[in-house]
């Protein structure tokens, strides 16, 4: 029943930067106030709920993602894990539950011991650690590629233009799009705008970046050069990621931790190993055998 | 058959008018698109007031009519101690009307801007007020101008009913023309269409060059 075992490049590395993570959480599991500034999670959710109406999307979602850490979410369609990446993003508010971004509540602010809503400015402050990749990249249609990556640069951050296009340059370079920098989206094909909306998510340097299915927008033959570079960047670098993917052979490589969602719950969590190999519930197991019949779409 | 002479000597009575209609043309443009874009930004509102007194500003100027808006405005306003000069109450009455109309452009415009549009400049912490100025109304606007041209147009149309509240517009000249030198209905009435034309196509030209100059790039 295992999927074949491909060894990234990088596998020793992620095997050492998993067992630092999972010291972690070990270090983690002494309780909340003796934790120190370096094992505070990235992002923490606790409790988070959603409901969309009568639906309820989300059931009470506990989750630490420690800073670096790359985590894959898999699970069936409606099972609410672009739900997940979208409180984070603050792009729907959670309905109950709280969500802390680097010790800090995202949608509270804190008063004596207790919390209470936040505003808009609060909120700006902490989102500024997120980013994210969109499934259907929603680059603006008005402005050069280049443009796009110095917007919120040049605005959000008042960055001068100069060093915001230096910047820019070097992400488009990293992203093998340096030659495109003055064309507008639509002269682009898929995978050239999903790589143009990495970088510009990467330009603003989050701490934790959230990919929303990157791929599933994609034709087949696009997939490969956009999870390559992401794969790149998970492994140079020390910010975390969501991956929300259906491309498990990617989520294997990847990730340090992948979580099964179904039914709105985090059902099975563990090392790419322990979900691919192992899967214990069988909720996970019926999933992945959908997979290797062939319903899921592969990988590369 | 009307000499040439006889049509140049109707010209200047026309042209004076037509410096009339065109001032309360584009001083009705003017005053229809600025509140054709406050309508319709506050029907987008998140407050339920600010969508409703929109919402009442638009049926009311839509639901009644052009002339009795005119009227209104000036022979019952100055009863309520409002007295406008005929050429303030015929920009006013023509900016209210056809902003109306103009705000429903306004918001089908913005709102037919993508999601994800937004999404996007969330998830890169851009404030409300940069998301729209930066990201929606640059996508929103190539939309607008088109339909914006069509209400332009209506609007010059409808310039020519200020002749009934006393200002000396085209129609007006051409009226007063009429009953001033005989039998010259063909050519005075043929000139009149005319200049109506010329000025039409005039501002569809300069809508399609905005439209142009606002799309460049997008394929």
């Amino acid at each position: 029943m295992a999927l074949p075992k491909v060894l990234s490049r990088s596998e020793d590395t992620r095997k050492q930067r998993t067992q630092l993570i999972k010291k972690t959480q070990e270090g983690l599991k002494v309780g909340p106030n003796q934790r120190s500034a370096e094992t505070t999670p990235v992002v923490r959710y606790r409790g988070v709920k959603k409901s969309f109406g009568e639906v309820e999307v989300l059931k009470g979602i506990d989750l630490d993602i420690m800073p670096g850490e790359k985590v894959a979410v898999i699970g069936p369609s409606g099972s609410g894990k672009t739900t997940l990446a979208r409180l984070l993003m603050t792009l729907e508010r959670p309905s109950g539950g709280i969500i802390e971004v680097e010790g800090e509540p995202l949608y509270h602010k804190r008063v004596g011991e207790g919390l209470v809503p936040a505003d808009e400015r609060h909120i700006a402050r902490v989102r500024s650690k997120i980013g994210m990749v969109f499934q259907h990249f929603n680059l603006f249609p008005h402005r050069t590629v280049l443009q796009n990556v110095t917007e919120a640069p040049i605005h959000v951050k008042k960055m001068p233009r100069r060093l915001a296009e230096e910047k820019a340059r070097a992400m488009l370079e990293k992203v093998g799009l340096i030659e495109h920098i003055d064309k507008y989206p639509g002269q682009l094909s898929g995978g050239q705008k999903q790589r143009v909306a990495i970088a510009r998510a990467l330009v603003m340097e989050p701490k934790i970046m959230l990919f929303d299915e990157p791929t599933s927008a994609l034709d087949p033959e696009l997939v490969g050069e956009v999870l390559a570079v992401i794969k790149e960047i998970a492994e140079k670098g020390d910010m975390a990621m969501m991956l929300i993917t259906h491309e498990m052979q990617f989520a294997r490589e990847v990730a340090d931790r992948v979580l099964f969602t179904d039914g709105g719950k985090i059902v099975e969590q563990g090392t790419p190993e322990e979900i691919f190999e192992h899967p214990k519930s069988e909720r996970l197991q019926a999933f992945l055998a959908r997979f290797r019949n062939g319903f899921g779409g592969g990988s590369q | 058959m009307t000499s040439l002479e006889t049509l140049i000597s109707l010209l200047p009575t026309l042209m004076k008018g037509l410096v009339v209609t065109l001032e309360v043309f584009l001083l009705g443009s003017v005053v229809a698109a600025v509140l054709a874009f406050i309508a319709g930004l506050m029907r987008l509102s998140k407050f339920r007031i600010v969508r409703f007194l929109a919402a009442f500003y638009v049926e009311f100027f839509r639901g009644t009519s052009l002339l009795i808006q005119l009227f209104w405005i000036f022979y019952v306003l100055p009863f309520f101690g409002l007295d406008l000069s005929a050429l303030t109450a015929g920009v006013l009455a023509l900016g209210l009307n056809y902003g109306a109309y103009g705000s429903e452009v306004v918001r089908s415009a913005i709102l037919s801007v993508p999601r994800g549009q937004t999404e996007a400049a969330i998830a890169l912490n851009m404030s409300p007020v940069l998301r729209f100025r930066r990201i929606i109304l640059p996508q929103a606007w190539p939309l607008m101008i088109p339909p914006f041209g069509n209400l332009f147009i209506e609007l010059l149309k409808g310039t020519s009913l200020v002749s009934l509240i006393t200002l000396s517009d085209l129609t007006f000249q051409a009226m007063s023309l009429r009953t001033t030198v005989s039998k010259l209905e063909i050519p005075i009435f043929a000139l009149l269409l005319i200049i109506y034309f010329v000025i039409a196509y005039a501002v569809t030209l300069v809508m399609r060059a905005l439209e142009k100059k606002a799309t460049v790039g997008r394929a």
